[in-house]
């Protein structure tokens, strides 16, 4: 702050001496210089006259010769004031402009302002670093749920286009060099409302440099990095990054799943996208037979990696081996791009292509000229760039790989619904005849948009009625959660997925388990069933209502004329449920 | 011999001088108080003021301090003999000339500290 002024103060003395010599000058010669009243008497200015003259002429406004009209030696002095004071005022308002103007003052300024904005906020915020295209799509997907964030990115104009965005929450954004520890403290790093730092440029060491500062400044907050290198992941996790995703590792696994269990699949990403949209297709990756997977950098070995596991056959196709490595199993070298390597490597009787290079164009040849050679090609195509989103969506690929959307992906779920994460890992234990009768519920239950995913976690908070009634020795049950409030009769449409209780999980829980203090559940349904349930967690009457059919009386005084007439009858009502 | 330190010792000493000397005589005698004092009093503390902007040690901001207290007295001794001269049908009363020259006077106390402030300043540097 103080930096600011002082700077201010420093550039204005030299202006500010000017004007005040130039007019001191103007003024005294004004008064001391003798004129002629209209009677030809010597009259002279005071110094409140020769101010007033001075001021209008030298701020060029120039009402007239005021209050009398001047003598000629009146006249010579304003001349030579004129000159004077008019190039002293313009001097100085030219530099109080260039100073405003003054790189130095403005980065201060934005940064004064940007470090009152983080101080302004009230709610547990995200530590956003880098504003790429995973950084760009987890903001929104935060702000979307009402969750604050902060975003620092070194590139200007990415931050230029944050600020034009139309989100739903105000992101105080800075353009700062994240590797800076003192940028990452002025964004709020050691406020104790930042609950999360995402470290998520496309620079492994700048991401390792955001997780060491986050770690050692504010141990508390939890720390989610994206990696794509091995080497960066160990080290990152050994200092104890609380969530590394490396996309290519996780898109890999994806892949090696969804070969063994679509339904499993399908599961997956109706519940880990974005909700609202559209229901997906099931995918069926062929299992058996030939893949050419083009390009072996670090998604070709992921994808490599997991595939050889499951007994595929594998030939790989990479430009440049002597960059990447070559593989264990069968390789050509060549781009891929065109016909001859592609029949190099058998592609008239594979059925699986990955287009896994680091360049769209590359990528979009290569499945482009496979589909030609072999329509009936079942096709992963890797997307770079969201720029050429349309482009992708044109050439009919089966799988479209975005790795910052993955890791979006993966991000958004953790936060929102951090139980997810575990469901889909114990399902994957489940066989996928499971997998497709879960599938089929959903379906039956949202009919045609994805459905929405939310934990509930019963604590004083967010069951708030749920745990007063407990108070008063009433025990609510899972299926009474999934009863409309507003008709007991009816089931609200969600489904129980998982009942986490301490380290016990259970799947597809039993209904009528007993809520108790602690338990987290996690659900999905349509849209809609989450703000009903809520009115069930929150809110006594409603809860009264589905458990016993009927509400108890509202506000003090119907409750004492009830007592008045009949507590008996009213005991009487409500004997079906436990006193336990 | 540092010539910057002169200029503002120079000016620094000659507000508190000039000032002294407007506001001797009779408080409400106009032959005591002559208005070219009174414009050169104010100009130079304004110089003054100027020339002690930008300086961040806690001493330069004390006497940025002292500087603005002189400043605003005179401004309204300025405001005052102005208004009274040309804004009212008395002109200039003596009981005016009064209040006007008991400004001064608090802006003679302003500049006295700041002169103080300069001896301390000068004796702790002491080269």
């Amino acid at each position: 702050m103080d930096s600011i002024f002082f700077l201010v103060f420093r550039r204005m003395r030299a202006p500010l001496l000017a004007l005040v010599v130039a007019y001191t000058l103007a003024v005294c010669g004004m008064v001391l210089i003798p004129g002629r009243d209209a009677d030809g008497n010597l009259w002279r200015m005071d110094f409140f006259h020769a101010f007033y003259f001075v001021s209008f002429m030298s701020t060029t406004i120039g009402f007239g010769e005021i209050p009398r009209e001047f003598s000629d030696a009146q006249r010579i002095w304003v001349t030579v004031c004129v000159y004077g004071t008019v190039i002293v005022w313009i001097y100085s308002i030219g530099s109080l402009i260039a100073l405003l103007q003054d790189k130095t003052l403005q980065r201060a300024m934005e940064e004064r302002r940007f470090g009152r904005r983080v101080r302004a906020i009230r709610e547990p915020f995200y530590l956003v670093c880098g504003y790429g295209q995973t950084g760009n799509v987890l903001v929104r997907a935060l702000t979307d749920r009402g969750q604050r964030a902060v975003v620092l990115d070194n590139d200007q104009e990415r931050i230029d286009l944050l600020k034009l965005e139309n989100l739903h929450e105000f992101v105080p954004a800075l353009t700062a060099d994240v590797r800076r520890p003192d940028n990452l403290l002025l964004a709020g790093l050691r406020d104790p409302r930042c609950a999360g730092v995402l470290a998520l440029t496309s620079v492994n060491d700048v991401n390792l440099k955001v997780a060491l500062a986050a770690k050692l400044m504010q141990p508390r907050a939890t720390v989610i990095c994206r990696a794509d290198s091995h080497d960066v992941e160990a080290n990152m996790a050994s200092f104890g990054t609380d969530h590394i995703y490396d996309p290519f590792d996780t898109f890999a696994l994806y892949f090696a799943t969804a070969l063994q269990a679509p339904c499993l699949t399908l599961l997956y990403d109706w519940l880990g996208n974005m909700h609202g949209g559209p229901l997906t297709e099931p995918i069926y990756p062929p299992a058996k037979g030939l893949w050419v997977v083009c390009g072996y950098g670090r998604f070709g070995k992921a994808l490599y990696k997991h595939l050889a596991d499951h007994d595929v056959e594998l030939v790989v196709i990479e430009a440049y081996p002597e960059r990447t490595g070559t593989p264990p199993g069968r390789w050509i070298e060549g781009p891929g791009t065109e016909a001859e390597t592609l029949e190099q490597a058998d592609i008239q009787r594979a059925v699986g292509l990955v287009a896994g290079t680091d360049n769209d164009a590359t990528n979009l040849s290569i499945v482009m000229t496979a589909l030609a050679l072999n329509p009936g090609l079942f096709t992963v195509v890797r997307e770079n760039n969201q720029l050429n989103e349309e482009l992708f969506n044109a050439v009919g690929a089966d799988i479209l790989m975005h790795p910052s959307s993955i890791v979006a992906n993966r991000i958004r779920a953790l936060i929102s619904a951090p139980l997810l994460m575990e469901f889909i890992n114990y399902a994957r234990h489940e066989d996928d005849a499971w997998a497709c009768q879960v599938v089929s519920r959903v379906v039956a239950m949202v009919l045609d948009r994805t459905p929405e995913v939310w934990e509930v976690r019963i604590d004083a908070e967010e069951a708030y009625a749920l745990l007063q009634l407990r108070g008063q020795g009433v025990v609510a049950t899972l299926g009474d959660l999934l009863r409309d409030p507003r008709d007991r009769g009816l089931a609200l449409p969600a489904i129980a997925l998982m009942h986490r209780r301490e380290n016990r999980r259970a799947l597809l829980p039993n209904l009528s388990v007993r809520l108790r203090e602690g338990d987290r559940i996690l659900f999905c349904g349509r849209s809609g069933a989450r703000s009903s349930m809520l009115w069930t967690l929150q809110n006594t009457h409603a809860l009264t209502y589905v458990l016993f059919g009927s509400s108890p009386p509202r506000g003090l005084v119907w409750r004492w004329l009830m007592r008045l007439w009949g507590s008996d009858r009213r005991r009487a009502g409500h004997g079906g449920r436990g006193d336990s | 011999m540092n010539p910057e330190k002169v200029v503002f010792g120079f000016f620094i000493l000659l507000a508190l001088t000039l000032n002294v000397g407007f506001v001797f005589g009779d408080i409400d005698d106009a032959a005591h108080h002559h208005v070219w004092e009174f414009v050169a009093v104010f100009v130079v503390n304004a110089i003054a003021t100027i020339l002690k902007l930008g300086d961040r040690t806690q001493m330069g901001a004390v006497l940025l301090a002292t500087s603005l207290v002189a400043m605003l007295q005179l401004v309204a001794a300025s405001v005052l003999w102005t208004i009274a001269a040309h804004g009212t049908q008395a002109g200039l009363t003596p009981s005016v000339l009064a209040s006007i020259v008991s400004l001064a006077a608090g802006a003679v106390v302003a500049n006295v500290v700041s002169v103080v402030l300069l001896i301390i300043e000068t004796v702790m540097l002491r080269r």
